[in-house]
């Protein structure tokens, strides 16, 4: 059957978009918005990390600048949701493509420190700007009805197409980790994928075999960054509240690494598997134990993973179906 | 008389305070078959990587096709026309055999193929090796003369004016040398030029038509195998003495 | 006038962090200059041993410098383990960089959250008689303070690097880490383990935590999180210095305190990360091998 992949991706949407006629509880949403943002963030991540080799340990800092470039926005003009998530999406491709420019020419180990820097600098950019709020944060109030080329999108009343915020922008997210995974998709299957994975098996031998390889690392850390960015984007309309702790959370950095590599980092499958599985845990976890125990059980994870099965989980079920 | 298709002048490099290469100067020929000997550590590995752009020389000049190749980075080197293998094979080791070679042919090429006809080039090349069976084999099962010949494979699929084989033969039984260079004089004989580095004496001999003799980062022989077997300064080099 | 002394005492304030620096930077000198091993858990596992500092202090009422002597062997034991830990499962196999460096990650995040699960996220101080006051001295018509705190850290940070250095170069282990940097293959031919020389190289950078540790407490009020801030700084003078060079490093410390101080002086404290970003970018674009490194960073 061909198309396989894009039917998929139109019943998972599908799924969405009944999902949040069904009326059901609350709790869900906040739930199903937090797994469909990992699988952006993971997705995102793995463009650079598993398919060329190159760690981000910033994925906050990206996720950050678009949450922040959103709240900017929407301070400066109450900007709609759609300008908010293409802006917050150059800002941090622009932002990728800089620290990339400083340290993709020499080993990886350079880019992924400097990306850890880099979020602690983000971070406390924003804590010390008080147009959007500073360290003590923001609250976004979201449109009353919005619209989107003249269709009503949101109305409380009905006769629009969602019935309040909060679906609306669980569909719209739904919307966008399923666009994420169909760019990861078609990176991995084309040529730039083709030459990312010659990068991460041997650069030095890559490049002398005709593969551009500063070119291919900085597009897939543009497209990477740029992804975290619009995931971030919005991320502050969800909420309605945000602050720097939030916008620049600790568990991103954990898990936007975790969840690639526990999935599986070679294929857009792995990271789809690890943020659904990992999200789902987390989120069930999440009313039973601490948030601090919960990130310790990733970390330990991770580097349970990292260390003795590096190949993750989807690496590991078709090894068994050899 | 054929035209010098590279062109080396006066190049130096320069490690920190040592001294890895001083002032070499050299040509080779189009078509040519070159020999580039040297005992360990006289600088051979530098100056093909010097050529393939892997390293930036401090002084001279490399001149390649008529093109000055300064400032060119690796893969565009490639593009115009150079490409070697390494020494220890790097193979992309996630990769199939066929995959490996698809890489330099989908991205040295100016014209897009299509996939069905990278695939076809790729099989070609293995054919002509004789690693057609192996396709689609994982390279980590492969012998070392396998591995070898998927090195050689791999820079031949980039279809190289010049091609730089490091070492290729470095512990290889007899027969096993003796199968590299047949598929060497192969592509020599439809028009690749080759610089060949080797330490395995009958091989030089057998195969080129100069020779370069390098010690301690300088050159200090020229000639055609049999004189340069025969010259003082390649035994001191070699001996010691 | 006024510009003068705040920009003098911003250098001599500088100078004193730098000594600070380099306490915290030494470590890592030695884990990621000499060896290679990307520890970025590095600046987390100093703030680990702050804590125990902390808990030395405020419990038994230790003076937190013999506080951190005292926890130095406990920190080099951790350095061996976690080094044996390293060596098995990544170095052995010539794993991708990628996964060494998640690992690490790994145990900084670990490192971090159990803190915070133990400790909570307030700020701890320790107390000790020469904190809290400073140093003043007249001259020529302009005041000076040096704060006895960061006067301490200074000579302790001092002592260490001496001490360190001088052991690298003068005694028959500190040497075989220098040469196990170069040439591995050597090493061994000479008939010394290299990997048993990287294990104990390798948990003497660690165990500088200890002090390190007790200096940073001194210096500033801590929390769990804390070490992450100064991962690009740590990092930004390690490569400044150049990878290898311990006395870059001490140099690169100094460069970085200055640069700190004068900035946190005249545009304030919350500015003081972007500093050693700064740095760091600016040293991986111009001179990735810094001032003194050898070693290739492509």
């Amino acid at each position: 059957m061909r198309f396989k992949f894009e039917i998929g991706c139109v019943l998972v949407l599908l799924a969405a978009f009944i999902f949040t006629q069904s009326g059901i509880n609350r709790f869900y949403y906040f739930a199903g918005f937090a797994i469909l943002q990992y699988v952006m963030i993971s997705t995102a991540w793995n463009i650079l990390g598993g398919y060329g080799g190159y760690i981000n340990f910033g994925t906050a800092g990206f996720l950050g600048v678009g949450s922040y470039t959103a709240v900017a926005m929407i301070e400066f003009y109450s900007a709609g949701i759609v300008e908010q998530i293409i802006v917050a999406g150059i800002i941090a491709g622009v932002i990728g493509l800089s620290i990339g420019f400083f340290t993709l020419r020499l080993k990886g180990v350079y880019f992924a420190i400097a990306t850890l820097a880099l979020a602690i600098v983000l971070e406390t950019f924003v804590n010390n700007w008080d147009y959007v709020g500073g360290a003590a944060g923001v609250s976004i109030l979201p449109p009353r009805t919005p619209e989107l080329l003249g269709i009503a999108i949101v109305d409380r009343k009905g006769g629009a197409i969602f019935n309040n915020n909060k679906e609306f922008l669980f569909f719209l997210m739904a919307f966008l980790a399923i666009l994420s995974v169909w760019v990861a998709r078609t990176i991995e299957k084309g040529k730039l994928g083709r030459g990312l994975n010659a990068i991460k098996d041997n650069e030095e031998a890559a490049e002398c075999m005709g593969v551009p390889t500063l070119r291919l690392k900085l597009t897939a850390t543009v497209i990477s960054g740029a992804l975290m960015g619009m995931a971030g984007a919005v991320f502050p309309s969800y909420l309605t509240f945000v602050d720097p702790p939030t916008a620049f959370n600790l568990e991103f950095a954990i898990n936007s690494l975790a969840m690639p590599m526990i999935g599986g980092t070679f294929t857009w499958i792995g990271p789809v598997v690890g943020s659904i599985l990992l999200g789902t845990v987390q989120q069930v976890a999440i009313v039973t134990i601490s948030s601090e125990l919960n990130l310790l059980i990733i970390g330990v994870l991770l580097v349970f993973f990292v260390t003795v099965a590096p190949q993750g989980i989807v690496g590991w079920f078709m090894k068994k179906n050899k | 008389m054929s035209e010098a298709l590279l062109k080396v002048e006066s190049v130096t490099k320069n490690f920190g305070g040592f001294t890895a290469l001083s002032n070499v100067t050299t040509e080779v020929l189009t078509g040519e078959r070159f020999g580039l000997i040297g005992p360990n550590g006289s600088g051979k590995t530098t100056l093909i990587n010097c050529i393939s752009g892997t390293l930036v020389n401090e002084g001279g000049s490399i001149i390649f096709d008529g093109i000055d190749l300064q400032g060119l980075k690796a893969h565009k080197r490639t593009a115009a026309g150079i490409t070697r293998t390494f020494q220890i094979p790097r193979p992309f080791h996630s990769m199939t055999i066929m995959d490996n070679l698809k890489i330099p042919i989908e991205f040295v090429s100016g014209t897009s193929f299509s996939q069905n006809e990278i695939a076809e080039q790729a099989m070609d090349i293995l054919e002509t090796m004789g690693m057609a069976d192996k396709a689609n084999e994982e390279t980590s099962g492969l012998t070392q003369i396998e591995l070898r010949k998927l090195e050689l494979a791999r820079a031949i699929a980039a279809k190289p004016k010049l091609l730089i084989s490091d070492e290729a033969m470095a512990g290889l039984t007899g027969q096993e040398v003796d199968e590299v260079l047949e598929i060497l004089i192969k592509f020599n004989e439809q028009g690749m030029t080759i610089i060949m580095i080797e330490h395995i004496m009958r091989a030089v001999m057998q195969f080129s038509q100069r020779v370069i003799c390098l010690d301690a980062g300088q050159l200090i022989a020229e000639g055609t195998p049999e004189n340069i077997v025969k010259d003082k300064g390649v035994e001191r080099a070699y001996l010691g003495v | 006038m006024e510009f003068t002394e705040l920009l003098l005492n911003a250098l001599l304030a500088g100078i004193m962090l730098g000594g600070f620096f380099a306490a915290l930077a030494i470590g890592l000198s030695i884990c990621f200059g000499l060896l290679d091993t990307v520890n970025i858990a590095h600046p987390t596992i100093i703030v680990g041993a702050a804590f125990c500092t902390f808990l030395l202090n405020d419990v038994f009422g230790i003076d937190p410098i013999i506080a951190g002597i005292l926890i130095t062997p406990l920190f080099f034991i951790l350095g061996l383990g976690i080094y044996s830990l390293y060596y098995q499962f990544f170095e052995k196999q010539s794993a991708e960089a990628l996964r060494g460096l998640a690992f690490f990650f790994g145990l900084l995040f670990i490192a971090e959250v159990v803190m915070i699960m133990t400790f909570g996220v307030d700020h701890r101080l320790v107390s000790a008689p020469y904190i809290g006051n400073s140093y003043t001295a007249v001259l020529a018509g302009m005041e000076f303070a040096i704060p006895y705190r960061l006067l301490a850290a200074f000579v302790v940070a001092s002592a260490m690097a001496i001490g360190l250095q001088l052991y690298l170069n003068k005694s028959f282990f500190g040497r075989a880490t220098s040469a196990v940097h170069q040439d591995m293959m050597a090493l061994s031919l000479m008939g010394v383990d290299p990997v048993m020389v990287k294990r104990v190289a390798f948990a003497l950078g660690l165990s500088t935590c200890g002090l390190a540790g007790a200096l940073m407490i001194i210096v500033i009020p801590i929390e769990p999180a804390v070490g992450r801030f100064f991962i690009g700084n740590v990092f930004a003078i390690v490569v400044l210095g150049g990878l290898g060079s311990i006395s870059g490093t001490l140099i690169a410390a100094f460069i970085l305190g200055i640069a700190e101080s004068v900035v946190s002086t005249f545009f304030g404290p919350s500015w003081a990360p972007a500093v050693s970003f700064a740095i760091l970018l600016g040293v991986l674009a111009f001179k990735p091998t810094g001032l003194f490194g050898s070693g290739d960073t492509r």
